[in-house]
């Protein structure tokens, strides 16, 4: 981690109330670094996304485990990594929701939000031995409107995240 | 306090669910879970859900949708949708889910749409 990067990290029960308070957490950060209201919005859910995952999947909704929130704040970039304590997955392996054969499915669509929302994502081994999803968004330029967001759609290349 | 409210109404055989607030993990989705699965329990397959006050939808309350969707269409009959925010309009679009369901902008056109 560079010597100038913000860290904040916090360990969240395996409950659906930290999907909110974690969501909660990462907008009140995103405000003041200076994102604007759309970009919020984009982080939020997909810092919800991610928590959803881990205490869904990850942690498969088990109490005795911790899901951990982590969020750096580089001089370019706010990036947020969501680790659970599961077996950890690889991105390969989850299925394309926009396929016909799964438009209909009632789950997955998880992490192509995240990789629709975010600048930059991966997932990779988790540290505490489950999967650790690394997302990022550049930071609004000082002194703009600080719409720095396109509101794309994901490319199947989403460009991998590098750490600070 | 419950992060959804329903209610639900009829016109002309249509039952339409008003809904406000979030659509997501936790009660807001299990709360539109038992309002369209009690509806099919009384019979009532021609559904329309007014998200005009619905500000907010994540992957959970998709889901969700989706599920309704397809329940009721396997009763035979058809869950359509109503008065979508922006955000609401822009996850559809993204996710396909326009594809999918059938949207309207006005009550009238909705109600239109079950007697083709």
């Amino acid at each position: 981690m560079a010597p100038d990067t913000k860290h904040l990290e916090v360990t969240l029960d395996t409950h659906v109330e930290s999907v909110n308070l974690a969501e909660e957490m990462c907008v009140r950060v995103a405000e003041a670094v200076g994102f604007n209201e759309d970009e919020c919005y984009r982080i939020g859910m997909s810092v919800r996304e991610g928590v959803i995952n881990a205490f869904h999947y990850g942690n498969q909704e088990k109490p005795e485990k911790k899901i951990h929130l982590a969020i750096d704040l580089t001089d370019e970039r706010m990036v947020i990594h969501v680790m659970d304590e599961g077996k950890g997955f690889r991105l390969t392996d989850v299925p394309d929701p926009l396929a016909e054969e799964n438009l209909l499915s009632t789950s997955g669509r998880g992490i192509f939000l995240m990789k629709a929302f975010m600048d930059a994502f991966d997932v990779l081994p988790g540290r505490t031995g489950g999967a650790e999803i690394v997302m990022s968004k550049r930071l609004p330029l000082l002194g703009s409107p600080s719409n720095n967001g396109d509101g794309k759609a994901p490319s199947s290349g989403a460009t991998p995240h590098q750490e600070a | 306090m419950p992060s959804l409210f329903a209610t639900t109404r009829e016109f002309s055989g249509i039952t339409f669910v008003d809904l406000s607030g979030r659509i997501s993990l936790g009660d807001g989705s299990a709360l539109l879970r038992k309002t369209v699965r009690d509806l099919l329990d009384e019979g009532r397959v021609k559904i329309v859900l007014n998200l005009g006050d619905v500000n907010y939808i994540d992957s959970s309350g998709i889901g969700e949708l989706v599920s309704g969707f397809t329940a009721v269409r396997n009763r035979g009959g058809e869950l359509k949708l109503l008065n979508l925010t922006k955000k609401v309009n822009d996850l559809l679009q993204l996710t396909k889910l326009f594809t999918v369901f059938e949207v309207y902008n006005d009550e009238s056109s909705a109600v239109g749409s079950f007697n083709k």
